[in-house]
């Protein structure tokens, strides 16, 4: 690679970074400001350090609870998500039948409807199975939208692998189930893992939904932080550090899923 | 060409279930308080197409549109090249890989509603560090009062946060490039403009026509981060299609035209999304249908 | 066209101690200009390795490649200026056939009209004229591969086609079309040619000469014949034909080479202290029925007799006992073929018996 094009991209990639990371800076930098510093003072780091905000997320059970929940019910939602939307996706790359085409526009058109149309019908839908305030409903609710876009995902990937590679591999005398799982899957390891991050970063930070079908029990991070607003006004502080702790565990996941994501398409050791 | 198996419908059958489930009896509640006028929940009258009339004759509505419309383009046109110029430079293995795919993902993973509050403070001129900056540089920035900065600042906010969804798309999707591509082209003597141009950007047809149909439709039903950035404003500057229609919903709290106006809302998505996909199918046909299936 | 002489090692490894850590040991080789190779092996024996070095694809820890006496070590594939086919065919799904095989060229500069004619000819030679216009995405695989192949003949000082496994996704019944055209052109350009594979078939009907691999070493250079009749390796003996060599256990002492306890031959000075590893090689082409008790056979019990239609393959099991080795023999259907649990004579020496010791070949039978 020549050296001055390597240089360039360099670059535009620390510019972007930097550009990407100052808000988030803002926002640790808040974090760890008092409110009152927050509202009248210009500083680039606290000038009264405090940790209370973040104490109040860790002993008030109403704070972590919440993540706890969300995590629970956003775990669920992308296990079944991607687990029935391998197989679809399958179905859609390799083969012709009767519809197919109409299903998968279909499929997309789910994920383009503004989760406001469906806020009273699902209300009325899980008061009806006796599913409100759990974290299954909510896994349930959300599949509305992140399994299109898995199976679309997918598709996309699965496309890009030649015919060729399953039939060979097949031959070999493999059964369909352990084809999949332990050949094919591999190959499309950079589209599983860009999938499994959209269905966990999608449902993480849904609101609506997972607001309207919880109270209590399975109330989320993200309809906690939505009550810092008080007499005293807003929470600045906390809002912040509650901010912060919700990168975490994406910060995890896509950390788990590096490997997926960057792999390449090892073609031919098949 | 694909083989015909209509067996095939048992490994989509999973799928169509649940998003059934989760769609389509909903949705057909939604039609059915779309043409009702529902004065309370034992007199419902049914009115036809009567919402969805006043609604499409709306004034307000049109404008509304046609600042949604803008908004969205303007979306596609930066965080499409920027997603895919990002992409090309993130390193592809070792440590530095891992890292930088972390850093940047962090935007998408912040709530919504933090990341317009968090923007509401960065942009202030008396405690925000962007504000602050712009005010040094001599800018009278002011996103509460100047309706250029605010779109501007809601367009910068959106780019911020939304740009890191194609980066990781078309990085996942150049990483599923071959090597004996690359390895092809060099022997074949092409240029890097020409690496770019006759591989890559080919290759990845599949995962940007993803990025740039959810991008379009995000951003067509935003609503949280403009909303708690700037309310809409100032006047109705920065109010786009969602927020216009929850406005309206929320004021007049009835059913009936609030189910017959999400439903427009729906179909107008629907339509561009439809005349979008279309497009994009017919002007990337060879590749699918041979790269995979043929 | 160039020749192409290998004087190396590789190791992945920073510091290579054992023979484990070469993917390739030290190796002297040499590509007559024109010539057509094979580097036949099973996977993982450092084949497509050993292509890579020669295309440029991958340097050499130690050690140097020279192309017609000129040393290439440093240079990048496009500078060595060879051509190479890969495993599934790589072309430009957004080009026409034409305008993929005249790829090359225009990253060269060369003028319009010279391209025209040589995209023309070398369309021509694979048959392809008539697709000239067609964009490349929408072709079978095979069409596609031969394309990858023109783009390596479009240039007229391609010093060496190099070929990694290419008909792997090609349908079976055209491979041999595919690989028809391959010799059709070998003949014409008269191009130096290396083509890696693990299917000896291909590589045996295709090269003039085979390099055959295992585990990071070269254990023969030979033709077809050569790798057949006198196999340098129990390896290449074991890999080339079908099914390969036989190998038994021999003793050779002053009274002579003895086999499952019995004398078949004379004593032999190029056997003499051979010790425990030394191994009598004989093809099942070569196995013959014997009269009971003649020199050089052995008494064995039939055990499996397959009809593979030109010819019986029959399996038999020397001596009584089970732990002793088992013998396979071609017969053709013309003779009397043995039933299972007969008890036969098969004669093992002759002209093309081989001995191996420690796996590498000392000597054939005296005449």
């Amino acid at each position: 690679m020549d050296e001055s094009r390597f240089k360039k991209r360099t670059l535009f990639l620390v510019l972007y970074l930097v550009f990407a990371i100052l808000p988030v800076y803002w926002m640790i930098n808040m974090s760890f400001k008092t409110n009152e510093e927050i509202l009248s003072t210009f500083s680039l780091w606290p000038q009264n350090f405090t940790l209370a905000h973040y104490k109040t997320i860790f002993t008030d059970a109403s704070w972590y609870s919440g993540y706890i929940n969300s995590l629970i019910y956003v775990a669920i939602n992308t296990v079944i998500s991607l687990a029935v939307a391998l197989p679809a996706a399958y179905a859609f790359s390799r083969y012709s039948f009767l519809g197919d085409k109409h299903v998968f526009f279909w499929l997309l058109t789910n994920r383009m409807t503004p989760p406001a149309v469906f806020l009273l019908p699902f209300f009325q839908l899980y008061t009806t199975l006796g599913l409100m305030d759990t974290h299954i409903a909510v896994a349930l609710a959300h599949l509305l939208f992140n399994v299109p876009l898995a199976v679309w995902i997918l598709e996309g990937f699965m496309s890009g692998v030649p015919r060729e590679i399953d039939e060979t591999a097949y031959i070999d005398g493999y059964s369909f189930p352990r084809f999949f799982l332990t050949i094919y899957i591999p190959l499309i390891k950079s589209g599983v893992g860009v999938a499994a991050f959209f269905c966990f970063m999608f449902s993480w930070v849904e609101l609506l939904m997972a607001r309207t079908l919880t109270s209590v029990d399975a109330k989320p991070i993200v309809a906690v932080m939505t009550r810092t607003v008080s007499a005293s006004g807003m929470d600045w502080g906390v809002l912040a550090a509650a901010g912060v702790l919700t990168i975490v565990p994406g910060a995890i996941v896509i950390w788990f899923v590096r490997h997926y994501i960057a792999k390449g398409f090892a073609m031919g050791r098949v | 060409m694909k083989p015909v198996n209509q067996k095939a419908w048992l490994l989509i059958l999973p799928v169509v279930l649940c998003v059934a489930f989760s769609a389509i009896l909903p949705l057909m509640t939604v039609v059915n308080y779309s043409v009702q006028d529902i004065i309370s929940p034992e007199r419902r009258v049914f009115v036809g197409t009567e919402w969805f009339k006043s609604v499409m004759r709306d004034d307000d509505l049109h404008g509304a549109l046609l600042r949604q419309i803008t908004f969205s383009l303007a979306v596609l046109v930066v965080e499409i090249p920027l997603g895919i110029a990002l992409a090309l430079s993130m390193p592809a293995k070792g440590w530095k890989s891992s890292a930088v795919l972390v850093l940047v993902a962090i935007s998408l993973l912040i709530p919504w509603n933090v990341v317009g509050t968090i923007w509401q403070i960065y942009g202030r001129t008396d405690i925000g560090l962007m504000g602050a900056a712009l005010a040094k540089l001599g800018f009278n920035y002011s996103y509460t009062g100047n309706a250029t900065h605010a779109w501007l600042t809601v367009l910068l906010m959106d780019v911020w946060h939304w740009t890191p969804l194609v980066a990781l798309l078309c990085f996942a999707g150049l990483r599923a490039i071959p090597d004996a591509y690359y390895q092809a082209a060099s022997i074949d003597g092409a240029s890097k403009f020409a690496v770019f141009r006759y591989i890559q950007l080919p290759k990845l047809r599949g995962v940007l026509m993803i990025a740039v149909l959810l991008r379009f439709m995000d951003s067509f039903m935003i609503y949280t981060e403009p909303f708690v950035l700037t309310g809409g404003g100032p006047g109705n500057a920065t109010t786009f299609l969602s927020q216009y229609l929850t406005q309206k919903a929320v004021g007049q709290f009835d059913l009936g035209p609030a189910a017959a106006f999400s439903l427009i809302y729906f179909l107008i998505i629907l339509l561009l999304c439809f005349i979008l996909y279309n497009w994009m199918q017919r002007v990337g046909t060879a590749d699918k249908t041979e790269a995979g299936h043929g | 066209m160039a020749r192409i002489d290998l004087d190396l090692a590789h190791a992945y490894k920073a510091n290579p101690q054992r023979d484990e850590d070469y993917a390739l040991l030290p190796l002297k080789m040499s590509f007559d200009d024109g010539g057509a190779y094979a580097l036949l092996g099973p996977s993982g024996c450092g084949k497509t390795t050993l292509l890579n070095l020669v295309s440029g694809l991958v340097k050499p820890s130690q050690g140097s490649v020279k192309f017609d006496g000129a040393d290439v070590t440093g240079r990048t594939p496009q500078q060595r200026n060879i051509a190479q086919v890969f495993q599934f065919p790589v072309i430009y799904d957004t080009m026409t056939v034409a305008e993929n095989l005249a790829f090359p060229l225009r990253n060269r500069g060369v003028a319009a009209d010279k391209i025209k004619q040589r995209v023309g000819k070398i369309a021509e030679m694979l048959e392809m004229s008539g697709q000239l216009g067609t964009r490349a995405a929408g072709l079978t695989a095979d069409a596609k591969q031969k394309i990858s192949l023109g783009r390596g003949l479009v240039r007229e000082d391609v010093s060496a086609v190099l070929f990694d496994e290419p008909l792997t996704v090609i349908d079976p019944h055209l491979k041999w079309q595919l690989r028809r055209k391959l010799k059709q052109i070998h003949h014409e350009l008269k191009l130096t040619l290396i083509y890696v594979t693990h299917d000896q078939v291909e590589a045996l009907t295709f090269a003039e000469q085979v390099v055959v691999m295992t585990r990071g070493r070269a254990v023969q250079v030979g033709s077809a014949s050569d790798l057949f009749e006198r196999p340098q390796h129990t390896f290449v003996g074991h890999f080339i034909g079908s099914p390969g060599m036989n190998f038994l256990p021999a003793r050779s002492d002053a009274s002579g080479v003895s086999v499952a306890g019995r004398n078949v031959m004379a004593a032999s000075d190029a056997l003499a202290g051979s010790g425990d590893t030394l191994k009598l090689g004989v093809r099942p082409e070569y196995v013959a029925l014997a009269e009971p008790g003649s020199p050089g056979a052995l008494p064995a019990t039939v055990t499996q007799a397959q009809d593979i239609g030109t010819y019986w393959l029959v399996t038999a099991r020397i001596g009584s006992g089970p732990a002793e080795p088992l013998i396979r023999a071609r017969l053709s259907p013309e003779q009397l073929i043995p039933k299972v649990g007969d008890a036969v004579w098969l004669n093992i020496v002759g002209a093309h018996t081989c001995f191996y010791k420690d796996d590498e070949l000392v000597s054939g039978v005296n005449a």
